[in-house]
């Protein structure tokens, strides 16, 4: 019987790589090029049987869809019917333009996963990505429109639906986040839909406290405590304690020169206090590169009332990176591991939580996605 | 009106669908009705350059003849080659 293998799955805007560990999780094989030419927004590892993997592809004429393997990455088969709406009698209605975020479903729906789309829109697989249906409690939601905003003011890279997040405890309990719209809870699993805003701050919108219309970039659950949400947004880091409905800015305790804003977050799998994020300069004309040209990851130990700054390894000058929200992620291991990826390509891991940082790979493409997982 | 056999030709990144192959054979008395035969002989490739609301996705481009054709109901006079268009890294 083969042994588990950590690997690293990496999603560019040139195609998809695969770096595979050895046992000491110390050197990497890396794949071929995978799907080379097609652009990757994401590409995940079910961890509910660690063989099948899904890759969210589109190319840079040709439509989106999703592509699955189910020996681990070996092979690749389209899905039979990728998400897609229906068509409109005039011809005026919605089209995909992308496939954004993979959430693989609840362990006890082993084959389905949720996708994320954009325009705003959220899409189910039960069958493990070969056929998607649009979750028409959202996607036909009477206030989508609303929620959504003008289509034609939204963020550069497209209004992506993301951190589409299953509550381990509950299939039918999800959240997901919305680019410009905002987060948002389904207790009846995609069957109905509130904002769940409050705390977040807006400062680009006309209106203070609005219900929806903030900009979340990441999201993400505490699986040893699925009660605590952390998030990055646009305004700040937040986390939030359920039941309660109301965010608290922990990101008020960054340094100030640093301050609070970026795209990826990550939670550690069992430490609730436990989380890391990787500052953007969000100053001025938000040129969302690393603060002063000096990267750092900031970690905090205590839910957000102190940060620690982490860039031991790191380039100390001169290094404009972008970290994407979805390129950012932590290894399972204990240690546990994490790595960052740049859309300049480079991958860089550190072995000890983020207390030192190494360089694993560089001359890829732009990075939009690094994702572990324990390959059967 | 009478189905005709034309050659299709296929771009690149389309080759994927049809086998490594350039240039295939389709039946059909509109641009329509050819996109949907590719479609039938090669499954899949019809969402890769035409929308859910049957429009020509914006960097591919179709050619009937000497004709750039965005409509699908356009009459088929000539061969049909579908371009990846131009439109940079």
């Amino acid at each position: 019987m083969a042994k588990a293998q950590l690997v690293l799955l990496v999603g560019t805007r040139k195609g998809a790589w695969i770096y595979r560990a050895d046992s000491a999780r110390k050197t990497w094989r890396v794949s071929a090029p995978i799907q080379f030419g097609n652009v990757i927004q994401h590409l995940v590892l079910d961890p509910r049987d660690n063989r099948t993997l899904l890759m969210a592809a589109s190319a840079g004429h040709l439509g989106p869809t999703v592509l699955r393997s189910s020996d681990g990455g070996k092979s690749w088969k389209e899905a039979k019917t990728p998400p897609r709406f229906e068509k409109s009698a005039d011809g005026k209605g919605e089209s995909i333009k992308n496939v954004f975020w993979l959430t693989p479903g609840h362990a006890s729906r082993p084959k389905q996963w949720y996708a994320g789309c954009s325009p705003h829109s959220l899409w189910r697989s039960d069958d493990a990505g070969e056929t998607w249906t649009g979750v028409d409690g959202f996607n036909k939601h009477p206030r989508r429109d609303e929620w959504r905003g003008d289509p034609n003011n939204n963020p550069p890279d497209n209004p992506n639906t993301h951190s589409i997040i299953v509550d381990p405890r509950d299939p039918r309990h999800l959240y997901m986040g919305f680019s410009t719209a905002g987060i948002f809870e389904s207790t009846d699993e995609g069957a109905s839909w509130k904002a769940l805003c409050k705390g977040v701050a807006a400062d680009f919108l006309p209106v203070k406290d609005p219900e929806f219309g903030h900009d979340p970039h990441c999201i993400r659950i505490c699986p040893s405590n699925p009660d605590r949400l952390y998030h990055q947004n646009h305004c700040g880091i937040y986390r939030i304690d359920r039941p309660a409905d109301t965010w608290t800015r922990i990101g008020d305790n960054m340094p100030k020169a640093i301050g609070d804003i970026g795209f990826p977050m990550v939670v550690h799998p069992r430490s609730a206090d436990v989380a890391w994020v990787f500052p953007m300069d969000g100053s001025s004309v938000w040129p969302r590169t690393s603060v002063g040209g000096k990267p750092a990851a900031y970690v905090t130990r205590d839910a957000g009332k102190s940060w620690k700054r982490l860039d031991k390894g790191f380039p100390k000058v001169n290094a404009w990176w972008t970290v994407k929200r979805q390129a950012m992620c932590h290894d399972g291991g204990d240690p546990l591991g994490l790595c960052v990826g740049t859309t300049q390509g480079e991958i860089w891991r550190s072995r000890d939580e983020g207390k030192s940082w190494a360089l694993l790979a560089r001359d890829l493409p732009h990075i939009y996605s690094v994702e572990c997982g324990t390959l059967a | 009106m009478r189905d005709s056999r034309v050659k299709v030709g296929i771009p690149s990144p389309l080759h994927s669908y049809t086998g490594g192959r350039a240039l295939v054979d389709a039946d059909g008395a509109t641009l329509g009705d050819v996109i949907d035969d590719l479609e039938r002989r090669h499954p899949g490739i019809k969402f890769r350059m035409i929308d859910e609301q049957d429009h020509v996705r914006p960097h591919i481009l179709i050619w009937v003849g000497t004709k750039s054709v965005r409509d699908l109901k356009a009459k088929i006079d000539g061969e049909v080659k579908i371009v990846a268009a131009l439109s940079g890294g």
